[in-house]
């Protein structure tokens, strides 16, 4: 690594007693890489035991990585925290611009603790960091706080305006941290965390210099690494129709969880394809900083306003992939416009999309089965299909006005856990499942994955390009899934986009390492990256974690996958080899 | 030939145009670049691309007091920075914000319309042309 690099420099804030000071990490960051790595051990170090995810003592850590603004899809920022939806270690992504702000500002790292007794946000630049007051914006959905900070805070174009909005506040177990209007932390419920500590926004900006060892390479290199990003079909389609071009594939695939998971394919799947949304309702492309793909769809969904002749509004909302299996497919909701209107307000509100979508479908089950009534649903009787009322019930989620909703805002498990419905209750170690039955690879991903999402490992993948044409053994199946996964923790420590995957292969990642002053061979990074997995499930197991008594919803033996040989002992087989190999 | 921004509608924001600037003068990051892409008030309104429009006859020339700023061939300016004393008045004539700032030596950063970032805009907002104010609509 190279001296005069700034990655290495950690920014310590201190909301309890206003304060900030940055130290030279060197020591993690050689050993880390960066990301993921060195947030681990950045938790370690600063989340006390056993605490309270909504105390004081919970820290908030975002990190970057060498490759952050050096070459293009380094564009991610992880967000590491112990979670208040899981209880366990909490890990999230984002993009869009924060990673590049952040590394810009001079900093690898920001770690906030404590907690602030009225409601501020603090706007860190290159050289400064400021607490300010947001008693006036507490309170405000999470478009309009973004839009106040934007006028009051310089840095245009070169800054990340992280924010919370009303779930966030009202610490919903899942609320997450929105990020220039569209992106999110989304998972495991980094807002609730920002809500505790009073915390409304993070702004940072900074336009810096990163040193290079050698700048014809680093030319060279880039120009390649470009090039491909921008002639690969896999890139051109995230472009074209996004991550929702994924709608109808998995449909005809049969993986696609409709219904609370009763099916798992959607007879109205055409309705939220990305083709559909694209042709009706597309009105712009947005990309992170520093990412030339530009994945980001946003619709323009015009209204006309019911009382009034002529008068419309015309709202732009976001749309991906898994929130259109969560506030589609899962709760039946097969036209576009209904989708949006649900994620508008989602979005206003900052709650995770899949969480939430994911308890809306769990409480219409309930219902549907008589373990709910409308006295604890407040008059509200879901059924599929209907936005209208999952709106409502949104709402309430956030508001809290019983004690049903104030315990389906500390997430699926626990409202189960409390009226029962706990096959159907599709959670994974605590989090809401993602929009995947594509098979056991997938679930078992979900499963073992440290922060017990999708992207943690391949599984999804694998359950469609393996397991559909031959049957593997537990075993393999295991191997095949952390071997993933640990090179997902390269990946992330670079901090370098999931989608890019199949362009940062091994070989070329340690070339240009060089570039950033690190000697690292592809059997370094190999070791790193299980090193780094190795103490994620080090914190998990301080936390009380355990893959001896994982709760597995019956639902998904229940309902076909369109891997056949599916079942419960095969999963329970594939774990247990899991458990040996990761010696735990 | 001058840098033109020829469709600022298909601007995505995703500022590769940034990052080649700094790249241009074998530098990385962001420190050196002379253009600079922001939302025009959130990112679901789309961006603008600022940079350096070439003038013809530019007012960041005609308020140097040390003529430091020398007129470009094909519109624009040129930096000597020699007689460069870093008074900003350059900056403060450009109504577009196009005249950035070195902090390290307090003197002017502005476009020197090489075309380099021209090859990695995806989307083609970025071109070099050759004439001038040939295309009223131009962004």
């Amino acid at each position: 690594m190279l001296k005069d690099d700034r990655l290495t420099r950690v920014l310590y804030v201190n909301l309890s007693k206003r304060t900030f000071s940055v130290e030279d990490r060197e020591d993690l960051f050689s050993r880390y890489i960066g990301g993921t790595g060195v947030a681990t051990q950045l938790l370690h170090e600063e989340c006390s035991e056993h605490c309270d995810p909504l105390e004081s003592n919970n820290p908030i850590i975002f990190a970057v990585g060498p490759l952050t603004g050096l070459y293009p899809l380094a564009s991610k920022t992880v967000a590491l925290f112990k979670s208040p939806l899981t209880g366990n270690l909490g890990e999230s992504h984002c993009g869009g611009r924060s990673a590049v702000a952040l590394r810009m500002a001079g900093y690898g790292a920001l770690v906030i603790t404590g907690a602030s007794n009225i409601p501020i946000y603090i706007s860190i630049d290159g050289h400064d960091v400021h607490f300010r007051d947001a008693t006036s914006i507490w309170g405000m959905q999470s478009f309009s706080s973004g839009r106040i900070i934007r006028e009051n805070e310089s840095g245009a174009g070169l800054r990340t305006i992280m924010r919370i909005g009303a779930g966030g506040e009202a610490l919903v177990r899942y609320a997450c941290v929105t990020t220039e209007s569209y992106r999110h932390f989304g998972r495991l419920g980094l807002g609730a965390v920002f809500g505790s500590k009073k915390l409304k926004a993070v702004v940072i900006s900074g336009r810096s210099s990163i040193p290079v060892t050698d700048t014809k390479f680093y030319r060279k290199s880039y120009r390649e690494i470009f090039k491909t990003a921008v002639e690969s079909p896999v890139m051109k389609k995230y472009y074209d129709l996004g991550t929702a071009d994924n709608i109808e594939p998995l449909n005809k695939f049969g993986g696609l969880p409709t219904r609370n998971l009763q099916e798992s394919r959607f007879d109205q799947a055409s309705g939220i394809s990305g083709e559909t949304l694209a042709e009706q309702f597309l009105g712009r492309r947005i990309a992170c900083s520093h990412c030339p793909v530009g994945c980001i769809h946003i619709a323009a969904l015009r209204e006309l306003y019911e009382d009034e002749e002529y008068f419309y509004k015309t709202s732009m909302i976001s749309y991906d992939y898994e929130p259109l299996y969560a506030l589609g497919s899962m709760l039946g909701i097969g036209q576009a416009d209904h989708y949006l209107k649900l994620m508008d307000r989602i979005e206003a509100y900052g709650i995770d999309a899949m969480s939430a979508g994911v308890a809306l479908a769990w409480m219409t089950e309930a219902m549907e089965r008589g373990l709910i009534t409308e006295a604890e649903t407040m008059g509200i009787r879901p059924t599929w299909g209907d936005h209208t009322a999952y709106m409502e019930a949104a709402g309430h989620i956030v508001s809290q006005p019983n004690e049903f909703y104030r315990t389906l805002a500390q997430g699926v498990e626990e409202a189960a856990s409390r009226y029962g419905g706990e096959d159907f209750a599709l959670t994974f170690g605590g989090n809401e499942m993602p929009g995947y039955h594509t098979g056991p690879a997938a679930h078992v991903g979900s499963l073992l994955g440290a922060r017990h999402s999708h992207l943690d490992n391949g599984g999804y993948g694998i359950d469609q390009k393996v397991l559909a044409n031959k049957e593997v053994t537990p075993e393999e199946l295991a191997a095949m899934i952390l071997d993933e996964e640990w090179w997902r923790q390269i990946l992330s420590s670079l901090v370098v986009c999931f989608f890019a995957r199949g362009i940062y292969l091994p070989d070329l990642v340690s070339q240009i390492l060089t570039v950033t002053g690190f000697e690292l061979t592809t059997d370094d990074l190999t070791r790193i990256g299980r090193e780094i997995h190795r103490e994620k499930y080090r914190f998990k197991y301080r936390e009380g974690f355990s893959l001896d008594n994982l709760r597995i919803p019956g639902r998904i033996f229940e309902t076909p996958s369109p891997i056949p040989y599916m079942s419960r002992d095969y999963v329970e087989q594939t774990i247990v080899r899991a458990k040996n190999m990761l010696s735990l | 030939m001058r840098l033109a921004v020829l469709e600022t509608e298909k601007c995505i924001g995703c500022q590769l145009c940034m990052f080649a600037c700094s790249r241009r003068q074998n530098e990385a990051g962001l420190a050196k670049s002379c253009i600079g892409v922001r939302s025009i008030g959130g990112m679901e309104r789309g961006f603008t691309v600022v940079v350096c429009r070439a003038c013809e006859d530019p007012p960041c020339a005609r308020v140097c007091p040390t003529g430091a700023l020398k007129q470009r061939k094909g519109g624009g300016v040129s930096l000597q920075p020699e007689k460069c004393i870093g008074c900003g008045r350059c900056r403060d004539a450009c109504m577009v914000h196009a005249i950035f700032w070195n902090e390290e030596t307090n003197k002017p950063m502005i476009c020197i319309h090489c075309g380099f970032c021209v090859d990695f805009c995806p989307h083609g907002v970025l071109g070099l042309k050759e004439e001038r104010r040939s295309n009223h609509a131009e962004g």
